[in-house]
């Protein structure tokens, strides 16, 4: 019998494993991509938990966000492509132009 | 048999995961989220929310990861992979580890509520999910609904001027 609990577990599982990646990559598309995993885990969250209380509340939100992650894709890469012309790297390891 | 399939779609959606951060080519990592976006849709399938599965695949899947591999593609980056310095693969594993048992600590302690809705498996069987998701949308969400479009319009905006060459 499937509860609520085992999606929430997985989420909070998928939701450090994005965790994880975003701390330790050095690819600034694929810290992205981590970040797109842990939206999509409180994703799972969210619609597990609307399944559970019967309230639509929760896909609306989920709705929301992604739309907002599908906003935050253009500008995020369109940030990336303009960086790479200028540095000719997306090595997260070569943004300090504010370091002192 | 239910329990089978959730156990081996999560499995499969866990293992994907991993591969995102473990794969030294940006482009199996994409292809990697792919496969994890396909199974949560399964997922939402599965919690009778089938209008978010089909959103799930068309957005995420359809058009999120074709943004990202076009990107990729047009940077032309290569495989070469720089492994950070150790003690920052510390810090993430301890970053993500307080993470994951502080979620799992809250979810043995507490208890989730009851069901306090009337939106059940019934009726989005026999109303439509997008019907009933259409009714929210523009009756009681209809601001941020509209907020949203403006996000959007700004988002377009903020892209091509981000990427002019000459502002």
């Amino acid at each position: 019998m499937i509860t609520v609990n085992h999606y929430l577990v997985l989420s909070a599982i998928l939701f450090s494993i994005g965790t994880f990646g975003v701390l330790t990559r050095r690819n600034a598309i694929v810290i992205f991509m981590c970040i797109e995993l842990m939206l999509n885990a409180v994703n799972l969250t969210f619609i597990a938990l609307s399944n559970h209380l019967g309230n639509l509340d929760g896909q609306i939100f989920v709705f929301f966000v992604m739309t907002v992650a599908a906003a935050e894709a253009a500008v995020g890469l369109a940030l990336m492509i303009a960086f790479f012309r200028n540095r000719e790297s997306i090595d997260v390891e070569d943004f300090n132009l504010l370091k002192w | 048999m239910e329990t089978l399939f959730f156990y081996l779609v999560a499995l499969v959606a866990v293992v994907s995961g991993i591969l995102v951060v473990k794969a030294k080519n940006p482009v199996n990592s994409a292809i990697s989220l792919v496969m994890t976006f396909v199974c949560l849709a399964t997922f939402y399938v599965m919690l009778n929310a089938p209008f978010m599965a089909a959103i799930q695949i068309m957005v995420y899947a359809g058009a999120i990861i074709v943004l990202i591999i076009f990107v990729i593609m047009l940077l032309n980056l290569g495989t070469d992979v720089q492994i950070r310095t150790s003690h920052s693969i510390v810090g993430g594993v301890v970053a993500s580890a307080l993470v994951l048992f502080q979620v799992l600590y809250l979810l043995g302690r507490g208890q989730v509520a009851g069901m306090q809705g009337n939106i059940d498996a019934a009726v989005v069987e026999s109303v439509g999910h997008t019907e009933l998701i259409g009714t929210a949308l523009f009756t009681e969400f209809l601001l941020p609904f509209e907020i949203t479009s403006i996000l959007l319009l700004v988002a377009i905006i903020g892209a091509v001027v981000l990427t002019k060459r000459t502002v």
